[in-house]
Order: structure tokens, then sequence, then C-alpha cells
């Protein structure tokens, strides 16, 4: 190591106004320290800090085979754990060249974009949260359970799902699944305008958010900033469109974009997205195929020498994974582009400007997941 | 008036007379000064247990929620439960924190809020002190306060604390001015700033009823500003939970955190009471116009009970406010003071005085 | 959305060095560390292709040698390549950072930094990013670590 990589930020030197939000904080959402300089109440710059939760699992992945990756992945995007499991089993998929049954594309769709509700519903709360309104945490809770009560029936686990396999599923759904989902819908058909009545019309919620975080298409396209947060700013960027997977290409939605750019777009973004996952399934759940949960798969994955790559829209953004593969029944070297690792470096872009509350919403609005940058 | 019935000067009267036959006149005082300060000692202890329940009911029922309901029956003993955890709790010395002022600042707080109390009209006959200056002095010791927050926030040697202290510094100069100019308006058109007389004028009809629009946006007005000086949410930027994580107090520990926990909930109460006593007639009972029979009805509710439903009903308000409303930026803060509040009871007093000077109102 | 084979020819106009591996999933093209930025300047410019998105950048350490890969996207017209570069000095790795091209290379780059020990010339502010300074880089293949890593 040379004396010139080691620059430490010494506070307190600079007559800058320096404080640490984080790595416990109750609005970072996990252990994440923002270093942010203020002049005021005004955002100077800001410095993000990772790593406090860095489990290596990349490192850990060269040693476990397939399967087990799947296990590791719940815990990137804890959100999003359905999609992270589905990039790596297409991933194998692609490579093996297998093709899963329709009925596993309908139900790992369905899965999706369950798991996309329950993502956006959790990030509602939180963004409310975030602004001070406190209540809206305990309606998109409510509703949430919904969710994961399906989840749970479904498979037992409501959070860490685990329940991709390479090549199918890892077991049957519950017989209950088609009715207890379509009982969701018809719920959440009813809840979801709640939403707009309690924040989205609220005038001093609109004054926050609105005008605050300006990010340029440029400057998300620059960033990498993916999923609503990009298409916030009208950078269409949903994979879902762009290579389907699963059987998006066999059903009606909009890639939703707004031009606003700012804190208030990305919120239109993510209530619209909640409409439209509502949509796709409805169009699904009542044309799961009957058949196998899982192709024929061998008992021990090995890859063919070479190099896979596969992207994966989470709830957060464009997931990427990148395996490098010596035909051997673990991976050489396995690389996951994860969202929020681009979403959050953007922040001193979009943030620095503002007040430390609008830094607040602005990275409420980005809704960060910790651990996935981290990884 | 009919509803001497519940006078409560007889009361004090007896006492005082009772006082007097025992002891010279010197000791008389003492005694009753004894008297009060206990009094009101246990008055603020269980309206701050009581308030704290009932912030925690409320925000229950309107997040869908039970709230507490393990610690006794409905959970009521869930405060007092929580306040002896407090007291049990380390106080946490901080270092390079100056020592006395960190000590000094709750203190003051919960002094502030003490003070306050002395000069409200409780009931017919019920009030420690009656100023002829009792609006100014409620509202100039209510507002001390922002001298404890600034001390906490400086002395606790925390960046968060000191933002938090600034931001309250800015927030209650400013909406001082708009509650003293709503509070004006009533003067104006009482004549008197002597609290038992504004309520006595009341006892033909409510100031809110009597003073046309102008007493109602005064009102208005009021409440916005006064939930902002007590630094509740939507306003709470002092304590910003989110940005600040516990803005002034975010270094105190234990008792002296529930001082100020205790003295915020105290504000409130003081701010509705006073807001009750100036605007929605005090402890006066709700009569209507020349309807005999209702009115002879309505002076059958000790006075007491109309204060203590009129305080509530305003503290029930400012609590929807709280859980309903998200938090607004300090400079959002500012300009709604400055660009919009002052100017319109500004404008207001205006109206008011002009309405007082043509002798339109009743 | 231009073809393999476009692109391909699109490539060896812009780097005549570059070479194109046979039987890979998306288009590779692996150029040499010293001419791969003037190459993805190129190609972010040139009307015609418009890489105008990093998606992911990452290395692989092959104990021999090391390899950066890049993976370009463009947003206009969506086309996918991988920009490789081998660096066989493993001791002391050093490429030309990306991040005046795309500013989402300055964190890529410093994740690679930590825990490969690449470095990136005219990195902005090339620290490590979630490791101490003294961890040692743990993504190489001889990397030990006696008391974390259980070997098996």
């Amino acid at each position: 190591m040379s004396e010139e990589i080691i620059q430490d930020v010494i506070i307190g030197e600079s007559e800058d106004y320096i404080i640490n939000l984080g790595p416990q904080h109750p609005s970072t959402h996990g252990v994440l320290r923002l270093e942010v300089c203020l002049k005021g109440e005004t955002v100077k710059y800001l410095n993000p800090h990772v790593g406090y939760i860095h489990r290596g699992i990349e490192k850990m992945c060269e040693a476990i085979t397939y399967q087990q990756i799947i296990h590791l992945t719940d815990r990137m995007d804890y959100l999003s754990a359905h999609m992270n499991n589905e990039a790596v089993c297409m991933v194998v998929e692609d490579a093996l060249q297998v093709e899963v049954p329709e009925r596993v594309k309908y139900i790992r769709t369905i899965l999706d974009e369950l798991n996309r509700l329950a993502s956006h519903q959790l990030w509602w709360c939180a963004f409310g949260m975030d602004l001070g309104a406190l209540t809206t945490f305990f309606y998109g809770l409510r509703d949430r359970e919904h969710i994961l009560d399906i989840f749970e029936e479904s498979f037992g686990s409501r959070l860490l799902h685990s329940f991709n396999t390479p090549g199918g599923l890892m077991h049957d759904v519950h017989p209950n699944f088609q009715k207890r989902i379509k009982d969701f819908i018809k719920y959440f058909r009813e809840k979801l305008p709640e939403y707009d009545q309690l924040l989205t019309g609220n005038i001093i919620f609109q004054n926050r958010a609105k005008g605050i975080g300006y990010m340029s298409k440029e400057t998300a396209i620059g960033y990498g900033v993916t999923g609503p947060s990009g298409r916030g700013s009208n950078f269409s960027c949903d994979i879902r469109k762009i290579a389907p997977y699963g059987v998006y290409d066999k059903v009606q939605f909009n890639e939703i974009l707004e031009t606003g750019c700012d804190t208030f777009a990305r919120y239109k973004v993510r209530m619209a997205e909640m409409w439209e996952s509502l949509s796709i399934l409805e169009q699904l759940v009542d044309n799961i195929p009957e058949g196998d949960f899982t192709a024929k798969m061998k008992p021990v994955v090995k890859l063919p020498a070479g190099e896979y790559f596969r992207r994966v829209e989470t709830a957060r953004g464009e997931l990427a994974v990148y395996v490098v593969s010596d035909g051997n029944k673990n991976p050489y070297r396995m690389r996951f582009r994860t969202p929020n690792f681009s979403n959050l470096f953007v922040m001193n872009e979009i943030a620095s400007g503002y007040k430390i509350a609008d830094l607040i919403a602005i990275s409420g609005s980005l809704d960060l997941v910790i651990p996935d940058i981290d990884r | 008036m009919s509803s001497n019935i519940y006078d409560f000067s007889k009361l004090t009267g007896s006492v005082h007379a009772w006082l007097s036959g025992l002891m010279s006149s010197g000791w008389v005082t003492f005694t009753e000064l004894v008297l009060v300060g206990l009094v009101f000692l246990l008055l603020y202890a269980l309206l701050g247990l009581f308030l704290v329940y009932l912030e925690r009911k409320v925000c229950a029922i309107i997040q869908n929620r039970i709230g507490p309901n393990r610690v006794g029956k409905w959970g009521i003993i869930q405060t007092i439960a929580d306040l002896v955890k407090l007291l049990l709790k380390e106080l946490i010395p901080i270092r390079k924190s100056d020592p006395l002022l960190f000590n000094l600042a709750p203190f003051i707080v919960i002094i502030c809020s003490f003070l306050a109390m002395a000069a409200l009209p409780y009931a017919k006959g019920l009030q420690a002190i009656d100023f002829n200056i009792g609006v100014f002095y409620v509202m100039a010791v209510s507002s001390l306060s922002v001298v404890g927050i600034l001390i906490a926030g400086w002395s606790s040697n925390s960046k968060y604390s000191l933002i938090g202290a600034m931001r309250s510094g800015a927030q209650i100069v400013s909406y001082e001015l708009s509650v003293g100019l709503s509070l004006l308006a009533i003067v104006v058109f009482t004549g008197s700033m002597q609290l038992s007389t504004i309520v006595e004028s009341q006892a033909n009809g409510w100031w809110i009823f009597k003073g046309h629009i102008p007493a109602f946006i005064s009102f208005v007005i009021f409440l916005i500003a006064s939930t902002a000086e007590i630094n509740r949410g939507p306003f709470d930027l002092a304590e910003a939970e989110s940005e600040l994580t516990a803005g002034f107090h975010t270094e105190y520990s234990g008792i002296k955190f529930a001082f100020f926990f205790l003295a915020e909930y105290m504000n409130m109460f003081i701010v509705s009471a006073l807001g009750a006593t100036v605007f929605l007639g005090g402890w006066m009972p709700f009569h209507i116009g020349n309807w005999e029979g209702f009115n002879h009805i309505m002076d059958f509710i000790p006075s007491a009970v109309w204060f203590f439903t009129k305080t509530f009903f305003i503290i029930l308000i400012i609590m929807w406010f709280k859980w309903t409303f998200p938090r607004l930026r300090i400079d959002q803060l500012l300009t709604l003071e400055w660009k919009y509040l002052l100017p319109i009871s500004l404008f207001n007093i205006v109206l008011i005085a002009f309405i007082v000077l043509m002798g339109w109102h009743f | 959305m231009l073809s393999r084979q476009e692109l391909t020819d699109i490539i060896r106009i812009f780097e005549p060095d570059a070479e194109f591996p046979e039987g890979t999933q998306l288009l590779e093209v692996i150029v040499p560390a010293e001419k791969i930025f003037a190459l993805a300047e190129k190609l972010k410019s040139d009307q015609k292709t418009a890489f105008n998105y990093l998606i992911n950048e990452t290395a692989v350490d092959f104990l021999t040698h090391m390899t950066v890969v890049y993976h370009l996207e463009s947003t206009e017209f969506r086309h996918l390549i991988v920009l490789k570069s081998i660096l066989s000095d493993r001791e002391n790795p050093a490429i030309d950072s990306f991040t005046a091209l795309y500013p989402t290379a300055e964190y890529f780059e410093r994740e690679i930094f930590d825990l490969f020990g690449i470095r990136f010339n005219n990195h902005p502010n090339l620290k490590r990013l979630f490791l101490e300074d003294d961890y040692g880089y743990p993504l190489r293949k001889d990397f030990r670590d006696e008391i974390n890593i259980i070997e098996r």
C-alpha cells in the first residue's frame, strides 16, 4: 500500500460543518454512512461511505455450487429476493440451454410482480416516514402483509424466498395460490387509491417532493441509475421490455416514464408501477398452465467453460449477473452488478445544493437497500 | 348568571377562612403557596401521563393499530411503566459537553411550562394567579422555553443537536409573532388582557362565533402557529426524527429526556388551554341565544368539564395534524410564517379594529 | 440496433488491434490496455454505435493475467458489447480510468481497486471502497486469509 493512496478525510480540519448521517441513522435505511458537508442547512457536498455490511458474496460464490448461490442472492437486495434468485437461475439455464416449463415461467413472473409490489409498498411506507408522515408506514405494511402471507403459504418464507432453483422451482405452489392472488388483486385495487389520498395529494408532500433532487436523463445514464429512479428521469431502462424474460413478452404492460426528473417524478413512477404490476398479475393469474414445476436437471450443475451474462429488472433497477465458468461445479468468478450500487453514488450529484431535509427525501426516492450495495 | 353552583371560589374561600383561623396571615400565605404548588405538581404529572397515553391511543387509531394494550386495562398504566423505565435509566454524561448548561436545560424547559400553568383559568374561580396581563404572561413564559432548547442544543456538543436547536430558535421566534397577533385579535374585541375578563366577556357567546369571520381566521392562525411554537408535527423540525435523529435532545437520556418529553406535552396542553380560553369561551358553557331550557341544562355541566373538553378538543386537532401530515422543510416553514400567516394576521387585526370601532360585533 | 457483424466491422475500423473471440454469448472485443480508453471514447461519441451506458465494469483474475471487463450498452439502439482488456502484469496492474466517459465507472473502479488491486490512471479519487487499507485484495485467486476463510 503506497502512501499516496491513503488519503484519509480528516474531519474538523477545514471550516466545513461536516455531519455523519449514519451508519446508524433512522433514514439511511441500513448501515450507510453519508458524510455530509453543510453550509447552514444547505448540503455543499456529500460523500457516501459503504462497506459496513460487506459480506464478500462474490468471493463466497467462488467456493459454492450454483444451487447454493441462490440462497446468497436473497441476502443482497432482500426486498427483491425473488428477482435476484431468478437472475442466477436464468444464467445457469442459459448456459446449460435448458428449456424451463411454461408453468415455471408463469409462476416466476407472477412472483416477480408480487415481489415488486411488496417492495414498492415498503418503499412507500419508508418514503412517507422520511418526510415525516408517520402514518404511511402502517398503511403500507397493512397491505404488504397480504403479499407476504401469499409467499408464506406458497413456499414457507416471507422475505428471503430461495424458491427458485436452476431449472425451475423448489416445489409446486400451494393449491390456494391463484385464489389468494385474485383476492389480493381485488383487495389492493381498493386500497391503492388510499395511498394517493393520504400522501400524493397532500400539499405539504408535494411542496417537499417537487423540484428537488433534479437528475437529468444524461446524469441518470452516466451514473447508471436504473429502475424506477432512472425512469423518473425519462431513461427507458426496463429490462422487462428491452430483453423480456419469463412471460413478460406475453403480457400487456407499459413502461412508466416520467419527465419530471425530480423526487416527485420518481415517486409517481413507483405509484404507477404498482398499478402496472396489478394489471400484469391480473393477466397472468388465470392462465397458469399445468405442467412440471421444474425441468429435468442433473443433481450437480456444471456450467460449460465460458462467460455468461444475464440481466433482470428488480424492484430497484437492473441486476446483471456475470459468470465466468471453468467447467467446474462452482463458478470461477461471479459478479453481481447490483442496481443500488449505481443508484447510491449519484447522490452527490443530485443532492448537492439542496437542504438537508431534501437530502433525506432524495435518498428516500432512490429507494436504497444497503446490503445490495455492499454485497 | 345561573352557573354559580360550581363556583370554585367558594371552596377556595372556605379553605382560606379555615387556614386563617389556625395561623397568622404570613403562614396562611405560605401554606397556601405550598398547597397550590402541590396541586399543580399533581395536575402536571397526571396531565402529562394522560396526554402521552392519549397521544399513543390517538395515533394508534389513525394508523389502524390497537395501541398500548398490555400494561393494565387498555394499557392505561403503560405510561407509568414508561416513566419508571425512564427514571431507572442511566444518565449518560457527554464528553466535552458543558455540564452546567447541559444539566440546566431540561429544568429551564420544564419550569417554563410549569409557570404558564399558573395563569390558566381551569374553572370558575379556579385560577392560581389572575394577572391583568394574563395573555401576555402565558405567551411570554411559554416562549421562554426556546432558551432551554437552545441551551440544550448548544451544550450537548453534538452537531445534530445544534442544528435542531437553531431550527427551533428560528421557528419559535417567527411563530411567536403570529400567535401573539392572533390572540391580540380577541384582546382587541375584549379590551382586556386579563384571562378572567376574557372568559367573562364570552358569557353570551364564544368569540369564535361572536367575532364574525376575522375571529375564525385568528383561530385558524392560532392553531397553525401554536402547533409550530410547541415543535409538534408537521412543524417538528427541531427534533425531526428522520433528519436529525432526535434534534436538540439527541444526547439526553433517562429522566432528563423525560423532562423534555413531558414539557412538550404540557406545552401542547398550555396552548390548547389558551386557545380554548380565548376563542372557545374557557369554562363558559355552550349557550344558544334565548333557548332558556337548553342553556339551563348546559349550566348544569361543571365549568371544569367545559374547560377540559374544549382543551382536549384542540389537543386532538393538534394530534390529528401530527399523525397525518408530512414535515415541512425549514425554508417552507419560514415562508409560511413570514409570507402568509404574518400578513394575514396583520390585516386581520386591522379588520377587527375596524369592526370594534364601528361596534359591529355582538 | 446493429447486428454482431456490423458492430465487429465498425470496431475493426476504430481499432485495428482488436480481437474478436469466437463462440461467445455476447460480442466480445479484446483490446490492449493502453488503447481501450480511446476505443470507448469513439464508441460512445460515434452516432452509429452510441454506447452511452456502462452497465457493468469488473475484473477477473486468471492467476497468469488479469482481465478487466466492461459491459457497454447503447440506450438508443440497445446493442450490447463486452470490452475486455488483458493485464499481464499481475504485480502492478494498471489501466486507464473510464470516469471521464461514464461517471458511474468511478465507483466500479474503486471497487475493482479495492478487491483486485488494479490501479486506474487518471482516476479522480482512487481509494478503497469497502475494506481497510491493509486488507489485501480478496478477489485475487491467490488471496489467503487464515482467520476468516476456511479452505475446503
